[in-house]
């Protein structure tokens, strides 16, 4: 198994189907994702590109194809190229972002409000939604926090990669995007309970609990830290969330 | 594409056995975990036990050490830009603390460096959050369960997984700050996922012996980045970022402190002078070096420049004769080929699954050693699955998941590779997925100590471009921890030296100079410059008619 990513190697023999790069023609392999055949037909890229693997809403691309008047979307990196699809990737898109003081916060839709006014500025025409790469319901959760409702926001939300094409296509000039990032911060931070086990486990280390069994660990020799390692109690697979272990000397 | 015919007869295999293993999964009939013995045996499998794969290095601080050719071509380099043309006396840039890298290192470090009083410039690469940490899926480990678990068994389990070789100081760091680090990302607002009353959810990871790995969705990587990204663009009144703008070297000063970088613009081609009084170090890891032809998981700018930057500085490195292969990255689709599918999926009960529908080794191993089984298993015993582009790959049964823990676990939990594959008119509900090892993670990096300081004073730094506190082998969760435990760590160190210790002085890169003449006299640089900065993937046909292109290095 030894491959890199350059696309001529394994593609060689696959079929040669023409797509239009910003309305250019270039002959690719059928099987290359719009990236992989970006590349292969010349291009080096700076912008446009970034995790190739679907999450850093870096490479959001627009086309159209032959004989259908709807604009489709993709990541570059994940979507595969079709026959005479006509192309363009959006690598920056300008949206408004409020600054805010997180720590005055406190979890109320009014927050919102006040930091997006915009937001009621929506008509619920639904093209957010339509041009999310992500199958995200924009709309959905941008009308949850009309209503207030940022937890229903934050998880409509939730697999949002902030590409920014549906801020592109609003026409009621929303920053969908970082609207939901707040929301979802709120949601995290006030809207779901805090983990008291951490609040607890944070007092402990700080009262210096855990400091004699670590002192004890760093000054083992290796084949003693070998034996501890392997004796080391293991929580089953299936255990529930009440398991306690045998040996609580280092808890 | 879908399964061809050829694979879903093979998976009819894997459906025949699955009943069965799921009924030994819940009677916690596992294949025992191996021996340190077996496991010590199985890694001669593993590529870092290749030697043909790497080479003495003759230049720099480290010389002798036997690192991958990767590895060792962008150290044998000279600098990209002629250091004599720079003019330090223009500075273009001036602040407290420079970031160079904007992934959750870099952006923990500037956040912690804006609260102990600096100013503080990010310089990235790509866009601020294009890093390795938005790609991390499956969780951050922390040791946050007294009625279970403490700091002393994830050290034991941190060491064990990196062959005990880890520096025992960065480790009790690394375990001993985790759990704060979740209560910070907790109130910037970072959604972990929870039980109804607040109780975070923990599962294992490969290596673990307590259930401590903390998730948000199959997303985790990308909800810490995009959280603490978006906290950083609230105190942009401190925090400018810097985006498409590498550094390409760090400038020192006359008291041989470090004093900012130079950086490249990649879209105007200018280089910039950036005078700093402290420098946080967080440019990520090598994935993208494809170390032994590896396939990668990597972002597109994970080239190690920190590595070189900090090594022409004088700062050794360690560890870096290691590298990680993340046993399961897909292998078919080939369009999505080398992304990785986190482990959890197999912390949630995922077999491996052979050619026979035999589970080979236990799903839980330390990442090394089930890389290597499986290397085994498709190599050397001829079990692995023949993909229809020619390679092999093994089954990560993700059906069990649902069976295991209800229908519709597998969607819930794991929303972005269902999506993914559904798009490729496959169900990981109910087919598996067709996986094989890939570059994941450069254990070793730039030394440096438990404050984030290096050696070089003024320089600090946190994340994968660091090395010693994984040892040999990082353990799954252990990155997302590092990034935020050391960045935050690198950040308030960095404005306290501004404080206290930074001297103003002259500019200068003699210390580039030097080592470009290092690398002449020993004869190996063979004409390569680093950093790379982005790998190149343009086609030999198409450089064949690229007449009058001029490439420096990888970049046109």
């Amino acid at each position: 198994m030894s491959t890199t990513e350059v696309a001529v190697k394994t593609e060689i023999e696959a079929k040669l189907i023409p797509i239009y790069i910003m309305g250019k023609k270039y002959e690719v392999p059928e099987t290359l994702t719009i990236m992989k055949a970006i590349e292969y037909a010349g291009y080096k890229y700076i912008r446009g590109c970034g995790c190739r693997g679907g999450v850093c809403g870096a490479c959001s691309t627009v086309y159209r194809k032959p004989g259908d008047y709807k604009i489709h979307v993709g990541l570059a990196c994940q979507t595969v190229v079709e026959p005479e699809m006509y192309l363009t990737q959006i690598p920056f898109y300008p949206a408004i972002r409020s600054t805010y003081d997180f720590t005055r916060l406190s979890g109320q839709a009014e927050e919102i409000f006040e930091i997006y006014p915009e937001l009621f500025r929506c008509v619920a025409c639904n093209a957010c939604t339509k041009v999310c790469p992500m199958d995200v319901q924009v709309m959905d959760y941008i009308a949850a926090l009309k209503q207030g409702d940022i937890k229903k926001a934050a998880e409509l939300s939730f697999d949002c990669i902030q590409c920014g094409l549906c801020a592109s296509r609003c026409m009621g000039e929303l920053p969908q995007y970082h609207i939901a990032q707040l929301a979802r911060r709120l949601n995290g931070a006030h809207l779901t309970p805090p983990a008291e086990h951490l609040k607890t486990m944070v007092a402990n280390i700080e009262a210096s609990r855990f400091n004699d069994g670590l002192t004890k660990l760093k000054a083992m020799d290796t084949e003693t830290l070998k034996k501890t390692y392997q004796e080391r109690e293991m929580e089953p697979a299936t255990a529930g969330e009440d398991w306690t272990p045998k040996d609580n000397q280092y808890l | 594409m879908p399964y061809p015919e050829e694979l879903k007869r093979l998976i009819k295999v894997v459906e025949s056995t699955r009943v069965e293993r799921v009924e030994r999964k819940k009677k916690n009939e596992e294949v025992p975990f191996m021996s340190l013995e077996e496991r010590h045996d199985i890694l001669k499998y593993h590529p870092d036990f290749i030697e043909e794969g790497r080479r003495e290095l003759k230049v720099g601080p480290n010389k002798g050490y036997r690192i991958a050719h990767e590895m060792a071509d962008i150290l044998e380099a000279k600098s990209r830009v002629d250091p004599a043309k720079i003019d330090l006396s223009k500075i273009d840039y001036e602040t407290d603390v420079l970031v160079i890298g904007g992934g959750g290192a870099g952006t923990a470090a500037a956040l912690l460096a804006q609260e102990n009083g600096s100013k503080v410039i990010i310089a990235t690469k790509l866009r601020h959050g294009d890093a390795n940490t938005m790609m991390a899926e499956g969780g951050i480990q922390a040791a946050t369960k007294g009625h279970k678990d403490s700091p002393y068994f994830h050290y034991l389990d941190v060491m064990g997984g990196g062959h005990f070789k880890n520096k025992p100081e960065l480790v009790e760091t690394l375990v001993t700050k985790a759990p704060d680090v979740i209560k910070w990302l907790e109130s910037l607002g970072c959604n972990f996922s929870k039980f109804p009353d607040g109780t975070l959810k923990t599962i294992h990871g490969g290596g673990t012996c307590r259930k401590r790995m903390h998730f948000a969705a199959d997303i985790t990587g990308a909800e810490m980045m995009r959280t603490v990204r978006d906290e950083a663009r609230n105190r942009n009144k401190d925090i400018a970022v810097i985006e498409f703008s590498p550094a390409v070297e760090l400038i020192l000063n006359e008291h041989g402190h470090c004093a900012g970088a130079v950086l490249y613009n990649l879209e105007t081609e200018e280089y910039l002078v950036v005078k700093a009084k402290a420098v946080v170090m967080a440019t990520g890891g090598c994935g993208r070096l494809h170390v032994q032809g590896f396939m990668t998981t990597n972002h597109y700018g994970a080239t190690a420049d920190g590595i070189v930057l900090g090594y022409r500085a004088g700062v050794k490195v360690c560890f870096l004769h290691t590298v990680q292969y993340h046993p399961t990255g897909i292998v078919f689709p080939e369009q999505a080929e080398g992304i990785l599918i986190t482990e959890k999926f197999r912390g949630s009960g995922a077999n491996l699954v052979n050619i026979d529908g035999r589970q080979f080794v236990n799903e839980r191993e330390p990442r090394d050693v089930e890389a290597s089984a499986i290397i085994r298993e498709c190599i050397e015993r001829n079990k692995g699955i023949p993909t229809p582009t020619g390679k092999r790959g093994i089954w990560l049964d993700s059906p069990m998941i649902d069976m295991l823990s209800g229908t519709g676990t597998v969607q819930r939990e794991f929303p972005g590779k269902y999506i993914l594959y559904k798009r490729f008119g496959i169900d990981i509900a109910k087919e598996p997925m067709l996986i094989y090892p890939t570059l994941h993670y450069q254990n070793g990096g730039l030394e440096f100590t438990s404050d984030g300081a290096t050696e070089l004073p003024g320089l600090f730094l946190g994340g994968e471009v660091g090395g010693g506190t994984h040892g040999e082998n990082r353990l799954m969760g252990n990155s997302l921890l590092d990034i935020m435990v050391y960045g935050r760590i690198a950040g308030k160190s960095a404005a306290d030296y501004v404080r206290t210790k930074a001297q103003n002085g002259k500019l200068s890169l003699e210390h580039v100079i030097k080592y470009n003449q290092e690398v002449d006299e020993a004869g190996v640089g063979n004409g390569r410059i680093a950093p790379m900065l982005l790998p190149d993937y343009t086609t030999p046909e198409i450089k064949a008619k690229q007449l009058t292109a001029r490439y420096e290095g990888t970049i046109r």
